[in-house]
């Protein structure tokens, strides 16, 4: 055999076998950057990660030692498909302070809300169905969508949230084209990563645009009960029980580490939910489920939301005075409550193409490409204030400061930025949650 | 035998260096070995102190890893460890100081030029990018002046793609190394040993369908490779006379990793050179070792074992 008729090697047996989607998975130098993010001398505003050392750690471990010397033949047991009943109760209560009016049997435990964003997925989207988001989106959801072989069309966002007008205008046009939308996917509470709220005024608005396309809402709402200066506003789905699939978590208001999130939907819906979920999990965690039913049961939980919501109002007042005191030249939004601060960088730069400048300088963020399903994004960045310190803040908007003076200067001498554009984040990674 | 692997560093490849460093700590126990796997933080010194008669390997890669000033950190400590001396690192790391050596020997390497950004500034952009194409004409091939895993590089074809494969490299560093784009055959040498008693391991071809970058390196599949690669006797000579003779000039000890395109007149044209080559599943110098016939328990363990030796703790 001469040496050009050889066989290599792929370093992967496998590789034939694999599903089409698994070619397009790719391995980003971003995801390899932000390795380096999780160092100590690197101030990270790039993770959504809750600041869990606010939470009574001695408390919950006695509650945690307790719940398995007197509960362990159930909490360490498989459990119910559908979740435990006494935590499914509960969740109904905790979804009333949004003017959510749920039976527990509504409601479906998940392994966090991902699961659930997986599970709804699973359930209704075949390759090339039509997924409506706002622009930006949520990098999870995205991930998930572009995993079911979805596509996304994106819908601007202003102050007040998704604009009803565009999406009016987005459902219209997808219909015309013959595509078919499957649901519109929205965190209307302190947006991941945009910070806005959807209106009160304009809630009615988007419920009753949805019904008039015959398109379901799937409501993803984390950020809910984490606002500043105000009571919740309504919930879509306090507006709409048929027409909204509820999505909802205790990563934020209590600690992601339970992976402890769930879903409200109509009852048929809800019933494939279950089955796709036993087809994939079986159950959820139970020693989860009772962790945080004993939590929610003993410990003052609102009480400890209105202290993470001190903490962060003080984390986002840090952000927004060190962004104001050092980078005057870009611009942002205010949040009243949740993570993140979206961040449109001045003209001409590109944020993915300045992420190795400022992982350089110590100091991390996650570039808007990862936000948009088609690579859009470029100018923007999120920084999340919730983990850092508010002093690590100062100091990380300094840095940032001094990364985008070089990346100007760079950009602004060859007169045209990096290449970041057009090449989105692949796959979420729980440093971008 | 006790083995303390450095992995992880701040630079842009931590996650290689992790990555790499867990396969050479694996191979190293499957040998035997006592092993331990540490970062680079302020608890290094204590780790390295504890280490008794064992020895350091330093499996860092981007800066402090292979510009030789972990290297300096423990010859201070007088330590054992694996690899190359910081003074020799210092020269390999900076690619055009290497290419400059190399410039001094039969050895060939695309012709270069160095432009760190402040000229750029100085003498005004857009003309110091028409006299590199006049130079150099197109393809070229950007990169910045120290790091490895493809990481700031781009090929550019057109003149027009030059500004933007500049700024994405300035990203990396504040030095631009940019070459004549080289087509050819693309092997990399793994060689072990040092000096006289260096040798080369079979070359292994890298067949990527696109541009040989991040992803292409790590995530397998996109890569057809060919150990030994598929190469006539001249050819399989050519470039590892390049990879051995590098490997001597520049005074890299114990292993590296020589990057070659054989051009279309058989010329071998070193390309990279790596001081502390990757050691990942989709790496090319375990690769070598494999086509070798040889198993990377054995290879790793005799690599450690002489550095003990050379120290005189053996």
């Amino acid at each position: 055999m001469s040496t050009s008729d050889r066989h290599g090697t792929r370093l992967d047996p496998w590789f034939d076998a694999y599903a089409a989607r698994a070619h397009r998975m790719r391995a980003s130098e971003i995801r390899a950057l932000f390795a380096v993010a999780n160092r100590p001398e690197v101030v990270s505003l790039a993770g959504g990660m809750p600041y869990i050392g606010g939470l009574p750690l001695e408390e919950i471990g006695e509650m945690s030692r307790r719940l398995i010397v007197e509960q362990g033949e159930v909490a360490l047991q498989y459990g119910s498909g559908q979740g435990d009943e006494g935590l499914r109760e509960q969740i109904t209560e905790v979804m009333a302070l949004e003017a959510i009016s749920a039976h527990p049997d509504d409601v479906v435990v998940t392994t966090g809300s991902q699961q659930a964003l997986d599970l709804v997925s699973t359930v209704f989207l075949d390759p090339g169905d039509v997924v409506v988001a706002e622009a930006p989106s949520y990098v999870g959801a995205l991930g998930v969508f572009r995993a079911h072989e979805a596509d996304v069309e994106h819908v601007a966002m202003d102050a007040d949230g998704l604009i009803p007008a565009e999406l009016d205008r987005v459902l219209t046009e997808v219909k015309a084209a013959g595509r078919r939308v499957k649901f519109l996917y929205t965190v209307p509470n302190y947006h991941n990563p945009g910070g806005v709220t959807l209106a009160l005024s304009r809630r009615q608005e988007v419920v009753d645009i949805c019904k008039r396309h015959g398109v379901l809402i799937l409501e993803d709402n984390p950020y809910g009960l984490l606002g500043f200066d105000r009571e919740p506003l309504p919930a879509l789905r306090s507006l709409s029980e048929e027409g909204v699939i509820y999505l909802g978590s205790f990563s934020k208001t209590f600690a992601p580490g339970y992976r402890v999130g769930w879903a409200v939907a109509p009852h048929a819906v809800r019933e494939k939910l279950v089955l796709a979920s036993e087809a994939a999990i079986l159950s959820p965690s139970n020693a989860s489920q009772l962790a945080i039913r004993t939590y929610l049961d003993h410990s003052d939980w609102q009480g400890q939301i209105k202290k993470f919501r001190e903490q962060y109002r003080e984390r986002r007042d840090a952000m927004i005075s060190a962004l104001e005191e050092h980078l005057p030249q870009a611009s942002w939004n205010v949040p009243d409550g949740g993570f993140y601060v979206w961040v449109k960088l001045p003209e001409g730069l590109d944020a993915k193409s300045m992420l190795p400048r400022a992982v350089t300088a110590r100091v991390a963020y996650v570039p808007g490409t990862a936000f948009y399903f088609d690579g859009q994004g470029s100018t923007h960045m999120r920084l999340s204030y919730c983990y850092p310190t508010p002093e690590r803040i100062r100091e990380g908007v300094r840095r940032l400061a001094s990364v985008v003076e070089a990346e100007m200067e760079t950009v602004n001498l060859f007169g045209v930025a990096g290449k970041g554009r057009g090449d989105a984040v692949d796959f979420p990674s729980p440093d971008l949650a | 035998m006790n083995v303390l692997v450095l992995s992880g560093g701040l630079s842009h490849e931590r996650d290689v260096s992790i990555r790499s460093g867990r396969r050479v700590q694996e191979a190293l126990r499957h040998a035997g070995a006592k092993v331990t796997v540490h970062d680079v933080d302020s608890d290094l010194i204590p780790a390295v102190k504890e280490l008794g008669d064992g020895v350091v390997w330093p499996m860092l890669h981007g800066a402090s890893g292979e510009d030789g000033s972990l290297q300096g950190l423990l010859e201070m400590l007088d330590v054992p460890y694996v690899g190359t001396e910081a003074r020799t690192a210092r020269v390999a790391w900076v690619k055009p100081v290497a290419k400059a050596v190399m410039s001094r020997s039969t050895v060939s390497t695309p012709e270069y030029v160095t432009l760190p950004q402040s000229l750029f500034r100085e003498v005004g952009a857009e003309q110091v990018m028409d006299a590199v194409v006049h130079k150099l004409g197109l393809p070229l091939a950007i990169k910045p002046a120290r790091g490895g895993s493809a990481l700031g590089v781009s090929i550019v074809q057109e003149r027009a793609e030059l500004n933007r494969a500049l700024v994405h490299c300035f990203a990396y560093d504040a030095t631009a190394l940019i070459e004549k784009a080289v087509t050819g055959t693309e092997v990399a040498v793994s060689i072990l040993g040092t000096g006289a008693d260096a040798a080369a391991l079979p070359p292994v071809e890298i067949s990527a369908n696109g541009p040989y970058d991040f992803d292409a390196r790590y995530n397998a599949g996109r890569v057809e490779y060919f150990a030994p690669a598929r190469l006539d006797d001249a050819q399989s000579a050519e470039v590892t006379r390049a990879a051995l003779e590098v490997h001597r000039l520049l005074h890299l000890r114990d292993l590296s990793r020589i990057d070659i395109i054989l051009d279309e007149e058989g010329v071998a044209q070193v390309v990279d050179i790596n001081v502390a080559p990757g050691m990942t599943e989709t790496s090319l110098f375990p690769q070598a070792v494999e086509a070798d016939g040889r198993d990377l328990a054995s290879v790793y363990s005799g690599i450690a074992q002489h550095a003990l030796e050379r120290h005189g703790r053996g």
